[in-house]
């Protein structure tokens, strides 16, 4: 498999322009597609070895919008084709784009045997809480009490926490950032697409037109850093308007505790991404929920495992020692066969 | 063989059904004999008929499983309409097998489980051994059970253990009773449980016992042997219909010098292809258990993009879940294969069963003008051949080809002439060279295929998907374009029948009566023709291969009979398209039973036009 030479890509960011763009005016995928025109070219690998693959939805026109190979796909299932994919040549790059209803509704089942396989994919999952290509019905992340198209007295049903779903089903990398943390973001897209097995980012996007503002409180400039919680590995979980606040693990539970000078050196509970219990990293991802904890984004697990692409890749040459290369006159002449002259 | 005072009679044909319980081996006792008559050169088909449960409970009548091989020195197209001989375990597998059984057909039936208990569990009112309702056959009762525990008296084992080496046994005498060799069994016995000699031995013992106590009871007064088949010089080996098929797609990715990738899930009768298939890793034959059907037709569809044979593998209620990816495959262009073992429908219907009642899904089951060519196996070794040849249509054309078998041809079994590699049909592919001039809904003038490039070829980046697209690979609503695309899709399947070679008429090209036919009906049919023909009538048949598009020729004679009918294993669905096709009156005979359609009843559909 060919290694990633960092800074020998033959492109920039401005030959990766696809068709043209048809998303609404100000909609938060716009940033998600900068960054990732940004990153690509520092991932070291030639061009024509990326492949954007797609369900349906808003974020799954993604592929059109770069002049990389793409594919397009049908609801839910890109995960499948690009399992093909890496599959027949695990030389390619492959990134899934999909959304909140593509990846864990319809394509859900798809999504977690995926994350579960491990194969080398990046999953780039937009989440913006709501169906916004069918014009605005509640998806498996919108909020209980959502009021919606098809839910005009509100949602009755409890959201799915994506962070948790892919840690839950295994992927060896997970992570969350949002389109307004574009240099977070360009990070964490970086860091997955580098990563070998399956990587998921969730990003938090905004739908301007069907639920504005979903994300206020971690985007406002005077909430954000109430409610904002960047993890950086190895360092305590710092956030508040002065950086004066921390999350802490006591044992239990998380909870907020000063941060400031004299507290600085007590024992508070640093992250690590390579080795989060499942206690404390199943918490984190829906700390959120809990009220008066902050969102957190960054990376909750990073970890080194075998891909499902290298483990048959050995198996095939592990055969092939034993059987030698197939050749098809063996194949015909197996078993009981007789000559009729 | 040791030879006494029995006469042994020489026959052209015999029909041998075994039956017992699920758990009575019935399936590997079939297969067995299958193997050792193939190597002492018969010609023969065979039927294995077993119900869904795996392991039912036991003495009931839906627990029953068989085996039925037909094998002959003549060429044979069939497993045989009723056996010459039933192997019946228990009284359900006799109650459930007597009707199907020759006139004064042999019965060698295991006294042992003529209990009270199992005659009720068979709703017997009586013991059928003493009350006289096997009268006008050939009865012989022997106490399997009993006499393959005493055979092994003196081995260490269960009785439990002991018991479940009396199918052996009963292998044993019917190997007597066709002059067969033991040795073919007895080698594959040594093989099978070379890591439990105790079980080696059994066995082993066991199938010496039946032939001897054949041999030394004289229960028979004749033995019966079949010459060597008369068959077309080569090499041989027994294939069944998804085996072929595994061989097949093997073969097509070795000729085309790329990787098999199969995306399959677990279905009842189709998954036999996945498990062959599995086992060739070192042919880099990579296959992939999906998470569900959708999921195995996607990795299919993504490993054909990326450049190698895909292949997704299922039977009906999954063709069902694969619909949408099979829509992106016409509209996206690209080489798949998919496989529909046809099963008895709808739902889950008969999973173990045979039917062809998935035609008019496979031609039109898809939103959208979506136009798949179906093509149709005919018998278990012409698999192989199908499946190179859908292959090659899928690449040349750039194109899902679907793959028509179904749960007789899957599961049945006959000699397939083993090809010399070097004489197989090329499998073309060709990949866009020129950067400058590639747009990838570009088309061949020929074929209207159009360009394909591989994901990693650089300069030929590209975009294809679900929505309608132009020339370049641009998304387009325009309306003129989608009535051009629609149509171009429409073509090139049609073009397909300028690339294929037409099925010959067998018979006059005009009279009386013409039967069309397609699938697994081929041998029934065959025979019942040969019959026909041996009884003086004139009959006309003509067996397609590809049914989308029908073949050029067709045409030529289809209108030239004054009946034309159709035998299927639905309720006439061939018979609809031909009508719709041609404008013909088609009649159909139809009978829709979870089996093939007998050559009797063929013979008398024929005759009730031929008369008239």
């Amino acid at each position: 498999m060919r290694e990633p030479i960092i800074n020998k890509a033959q492109f920039t960011a401005k030959d990766l322009a696809g068709e043209d763009i048809r998303w609404c005016p100000g909609c938060g995928d716009y940033a998600i597609l900068s960054q990732m025109k940004k990153m690509l070219p520092k991932l070291g690998l030639p061009k024509e070895n990326f492949v954007f693959v797609s369900g349906i939805g808003c974020s799954s026109r993604f592929p059109y919008y770069l002049s990389t190979y793409g594919f397009h796909g049908i609801h839910g299932r890109a995960p499948a084709l690009a399992s093909g994919i890496k599959l027949a040549n695990p030389d390619l790059k492959v990134f899934v784009i999909t959304g909140d209803g593509d990846g864990l509704s319809i394509g859900g089942n798809h999504f977690i045997h995926l994350c579960r396989r491990n194969i080398d994919i990046t999953v780039i999952l937009f989440n913006n809480q709501i169906y916004g290509l069918t014009k605005g019905q509640y998806s498996p992340t919108s909020e209980q009490g959502q009021i919606t198209k098809s839910s005009p007295f509100g949602s009755i049903e409890p959201a799915f926490n994506p962070v948790t779903m892919a840690l839950a089903s295994g992927a060896s990398f997970v992570a969350r950032s949002t389109d307004r943390e574009q240099k977070h973001l360009g990070e964490m897209l970086l860091r997955a697409a580098q990563h070998k097995g399956t990587s998921f980012v969730e990003v938090y996007q905004n739908c301007v037109i069907f639920n504005d503002g979903a994300y206020s409180d971690i985007t406002d400039t005077k909430l954000k850093k109430d409610n904002l919680l960047i993890m950086e590995q190895g360092k305590p979980y710092v956030f508040g308007q002065n950086s004066d606040k921390a999350v802490n693990w006591n044992g239990n539970k998380f909870e907020v505790v000063p941060y400031n000078e004299s507290t600085k050196s007590n024992n508070l509970f640093t992250h690590d991404e390579h080795g989060l219990r499942a206690t404390t990293e199943f918490v984190l991802a829906g700390l959120s929920e809990q009220p008066d904890l902050p969102t957190p984004i960054g990376v909750f697990r990073n970890e080194k495992r075998d891909t499902y692409e290298a483990l048959l890749e050995k198996q095939i040459e592990f055969v092939k020692q034993n059987k030698g290369e197939g050749r098809l006159v063996d194949l015909f002449n197996e078993g009981h066969t007789w000559t009729v002259d | 063989m040791p030879n006494t005072d029995h006469k042994t009679q020489t026959l052209e044909s015999v029909t041998i059904r075994f039956a017992g319980d699920s758990g009575d081996g019935m399936q590997l006792t079939g297969t067995q004999f299958t193997n050792t008559a193939a190597l002492k050169g018969s010609d023969l088909i065979t039927l294995p008929d077993y119900p869904a449960e795996i392991r039912a409970p036991s003495g009931t009548l839906y627990g029953v499983s068989g085996f039925q091989i037909q094998f002959s020195s003549e060429k044979v197209y069939t497993p045989g309409d009723a056996p010459d001989v039933l192997v019946a375990m228990n009284p359900a597998a006799l109650k459930v097998n007597l009707k199907i059984l020759k006139t004064n057909g042999i019965i060698i039936v295991n006294t042992d489980a003529f209990k009270r208990r199992n005659l009720e569990l068979a709703d017997y009112q009586s013991n059928p051994l003493e009350d006289g309702s096997l009268d006008g056959y050939q009865v012989f009762q022997v106490p399997i059970m009993s006499l393959t525990r005493n055979a092994l008296e003196d081995l260490s084992l269960s009785n439990k253990e002991k018991d479940l080496c009396k199918n052996f046994f009963a292998l044993g005498i019917t190997y007597w009773l066709f002059t067969q060799s033991l040795e073919n069994t007895l080698n594959w016995i040594e093989g099978k449980f070379h890591n439990r000699t105790d079980m080696l031995e059994a066995n082993q013992l066991a199938l010496k016992a039946g032939y001897s106590y054949a041999l030394s009871t004289e229960m028979f007064a004749t033995s019966y042997s079949i010459s060597k088949a008369k068959k077309r010089k080569g090499r041989y080996r027994n294939v069944t219909g998804n085996e072929a098929l595994a061989l097949g797609f093997i073969t097509a990715a070795k000729l085309t010098d790329k990787e098999l990738v199969l995306g399959s899930y677990p279905i009842t009768p189709a998954s036999d292809i996945l498990h062959f298939l599995s086992k060739y890793r070192h042919f880099n034959v990579k296959t992939f258990q999906a998470e569900d059907e959708i999921a195995g037709i996607g990795a299919a569809l993504g490993a054909a993009y990326a450049g190698a044979v895909g292949i997704t593998t299922t039977s009906g209620p999954g063709i069902a879940l694969k619909t949408e990816f099979m829509g992106l495959a016409v509209i996206t262009e690209l080489p798949l294969v998919i496989v529909n073992i046809q099963r008895g429908g709808p739902s889950t219907g008969l999973p173990t069963k045979t039917e062809q009642a998935d035609l008019m899904q496979a031609i039109f089951g898809r939103n959208g003008e979506a136009p798949i060519p179906v093509i149709a196996a005919q018998s278990p070794a012409d698999s192989f051949w199908a499946a190179l040849e859908a292959v090659r249509i899928a690449f040349k054309f750039t194109t899902p080809v679907l793959l028509l078998s179904d749960g007789y041809l899957a599961n049945g079994a006959e000699p397939w002439r083993i090809p010399d590699p070097s004489e197989l049909p090329a499998i073309e592919v060709t990949y866009a060279s020129d950067a400058e001039q590639f747009a990838p809904y570009k088309r061949s003038l020929d074929t209207l295929a159009r360009q394909m490039a591989l994901p990693g070829t650089p300069g030929f980046e590209h975009h294809i998907g679900g929505l309608e697209k132009d020339e370049s690979g641009n998304v387009s609503y325009m309306p003129d374009n989608h009535d051009k695309m629609v149509h171009l899709r429409a073509d090139k399947i049609e073009r397909i029948r300028e690339f294929t070679s037409h099925p010959a008429i067998d018979g006059p090209e005009m009279g009386e009566l013409l039967l069309v036919s397609w699938g697994s009906t081929y041998g029934a049919i065959y025979t019942a023709i040969e019959q026909l023909r041996k009884e003086g009538y004139t009959v006309s048949w003509y067996h397609l291969r590809w049914i989308n598009p029908l073949p050029g020729n067709l045409e030529n004679y289809i209108h030239n009979f004054k009946t034309v009918l159709v035998p299927e294993i639905n309720l006439g669905q061939l018979s609809k398209i031909l009508r719709m096709e041609y404008l013909v009156d088609v009649r159909g005979f139809n009978k829709i039973r979870g089996l093939p359609l007998s050559t009797k009843d063929i013979v008398e559909a024929a005759k009730s036009y031929l008369k008239g």
